[in-house]
């Protein structure tokens, strides 16, 4: 029988990845990716000063301050870049290496409190998703089908603000409302992943699945809905890994599981992948090859009152660029006939090579 | 018969950062005009058309729409970006982002149904862009783009346009295309505005122009004003109507 912890974690971690997903896609082309980064980061000191306040480790209680922290620096950093000349990316540097930096003082001074609740704490930098109890997994819950809700609702809405902001206010919707709930969110999907994965890798879990996501799709709805699947995937394999192999910390396996749905993506997707890229551009320079030894044929064909007059290999052997494959191709594709050690145009390829001629002046 | 005024700009104001981009402008556009907005870069066209649009909010002034405050007006204004203002590779269709025309009139979270589609169709009719409706938007040419970007404008059948440099990096075929369906909007009845950047088409395309440097210089008709005299006045050096005609 399995583990009804392992169970309870898996679900968590599988919950979490499915709503980092989902809103990650969002801030992606947002173009916010950094925000995600700056804002886990900056959610650091609201911990730690939840705990000097408290003295207690309430998990609850410790995110809420995350969550404010977070929402501050969300704050801070959009002010900078308005009130500013500072570009989004000093402005996100900034906040996120203060707030940070702040953070971990306030953690080191907890650790040598004369209090034998603080140890941890530092689960929060890195996360654990052993800590998981049923009670966060169904928090965890809640929100994504709050968020799920939120963004099927205001799908419209989240597609042209994200599009073309600026026509969004021309017809009369408010831009800020629609980008502070969105926002809203992506911070709250960012605090709910602070116990499982911790404040220093948080961002590539709401980044990886939407990447990777993008590389298959050109529609919005499915690439929100694969980076769920991706992120929810990442999250129960990587839950998976951790748990069959001993010592393996949950949250850094999730987010390389995360990371290799991008690699493959990059790699394999058929819209925008590498490899298929370079095939396409490999078939594009045969087909160009072969076109020029017809185009050749061609020009030595057409002299003759009958096209199909069978002609020497031989022939072709002051032009360059001809082998007996691409003889071999061009027969297949019934544009020439090979007899022996002949060669001739037939109808088609007589008529291929001279629009070939033609298109081209 | 005294003309309608469709937009009045009252001692327009905008800076950025404490450097003003538009100085007490005063400007009343009549209704039915084709009128071109001209000026060196940074004169402050886009910003104008923004602050018309409430995109950017303006240091002082105020804009009326047919007599009223424009954000009572709103659904009588349709905008054109400038096509680089967005993101192209942006996964969505062509037809997808002319059913952004229909979002205005349906408002907060209705979702666009079967009448809304046949208006896009429609619009993409118009713009000879029928058969890229599926076509995603990244795979359009610079000229297509902008057909898009007015086809959407089209759906939201405005009385009012504004267009930010749609001629800029499209080709020769989808410029006769664009002035041609400018031409119709006026025939309509429509006031397009349109911020241009070609000083020599100025004749051919439009019947009113507007120049501005900051400040406004002049404004009329085409006839009467584009001249030697509001050129130099506008852009600063000495030019002569025969480069402009040639």
């Amino acid at each position: 029988m399995v583990d009804y912890t392992l169970q309870i974690i898996t679900l968590g971690t599988a919950v979490l990845g499915a709503l980092c997903g989902m809103l990650g896609s969002f801030a992606v082309l947002r173009k916010q990716s950094l925000l995600g980064d700056a804002i886990s980061h900056a959610s650091l000191p609201g911990i730690a000063i939840v705990f000097l306040v408290l003295g207690v480790k309430n998990n609850n209680g410790l995110l809420l301050g995350a969550l404010l922290s977070g929402l501050v620096s969300a704050v801070f950093i959009k002010g900078i870049i308005s009130k500013t000349h500072l570009k989004s990316d000093t402005a996100l540097g900034v906040v996120l290496s203060t707030f940070f930096g702040f953070g971990m003082l306030l953690l080191t001074y907890i650790q040598k409190l004369p209090n034998a609740n603080q140890s941890g704490l530092e689960k929060y930098l890195f996360g654990q998703a052993a800590t998981l109890l049923a009670s966060d997994v169904w928090l965890m819950s809640s929100i994504a089908g709050i968020a799920l809700m939120v963004v099927l609702l205001f799908w419209k809405e989240f597609k042209m603000v994200l599009f073309d902001a600026d026509y969004t206010t021309t017809l009369g919707f408010h831009v800020k409302f629609i980008d502070t709930l969105m926002t809203s969110f992506i911070v709250i999907a960012i605090v709910m992943g602070l116990q499982t994965v911790g404040v220093v890798l948080m961002s590539a879990m709401l980044l990886a699945p939407a990447a990777a996501a993008r590389q298959w799709t050109n529609k919005l709805s499915t690439m929100v809905f694969l980076a769920g699947i991706f992120g929810a995937t990442s999250g129960v394999l990587g839950t998976a890994i951790s748990a069959s192999a001993n010592n393996l910390s949950t949250g850094p396996v999730i987010v390389l599981i995360a990371t290799s749905f991008v690699m493959i993506s990059f790699v394999f997707s058929p819209i925008r992948g590498l490899l298929f890229r370079q095939i396409k551009l490999w078939n594009n320079r045969n087909d160009l090859k072969l076109m020029k030894t017809l185009l050749f044929m061609y020009n030595i064909a057409k002299n003759h009152e009958n096209i199909s007059h069978p002609h020497k290999i031989q022939l072709l052997n002051n032009f360059q660029g001809y082998t007996r494959k691409s003889l071999k191709s061009l027969e297949s594709e019934e544009l020439i006939v090979l007899e022996k050690g002949d060669w001739s145009l037939t109808e088609k390829g007589f008529h291929t090579a001279k629009n070939l001629y033609t298109n081209q002046s | 018969m005294e003309d309608k005024i469709a937009i009045a700009i009252d001692d327009l104001t905008v800076a950025y950062n404490y450097k003003p981009v538009l100085w007490d402008i005063d400007l009343q556009i009549p209704e039915g005009v084709l009128m071109a907005i001209v000026g060196p870069n940074g004169a402050g066209k886009s910003t104008l058309l923004k602050s018309i649009l409430d995109i950017i909010k303006p240091l002082a002034g105020s804009v009326t729409v047919y007599g009223k405050p424009y954000k009572k007006q709103r659904h009588l204004v349709a905008y054109v970006p400038q096509k680089g203002s967005v993101d192209w590779d942006f996964p969505t269709t062509a037809l997808d982002v002319v059913m952004m025309g229909t979002y205005g009139s349906l408002g907060w979270i209705k979702r666009p149904g079967k009448a809304e589609k046949k208006l896009a169709l429609e619009a993409l009719e118009k713009v000879g862009m029928l058969t890229f409706q599926d076509r995603q938007i990244s795979q359009l040419s610079g000229g297509q783009q902008q057909r898009i970007f007015l086809a959407r404008a089209l759906v939201q059948n405005a009385a009012i346009y504004f267009m930010d440099e749609p001629f800029q990096g499209v080709d020769a075929t989808t410029e006769k295309a664009i002035i041609q369906i400018l031409k119709e909007l006026r025939k309509a009845g429509k006031t397009v505005v349109v911020v241009h950047h070609d000083l020599q088409t100025v004749p051919e395309y439009f019947d009113w122009v507007t120049f501005l440097n900051v400040k406004k210089i002049a404004t009329g008709p085409v006839a009467q004003i584009f001249n030697d005299d509001n050129l130099t006045k506008t852009y600063g050096i000495n030019y002569k109507t025969s480069i402009v005609e040639e």
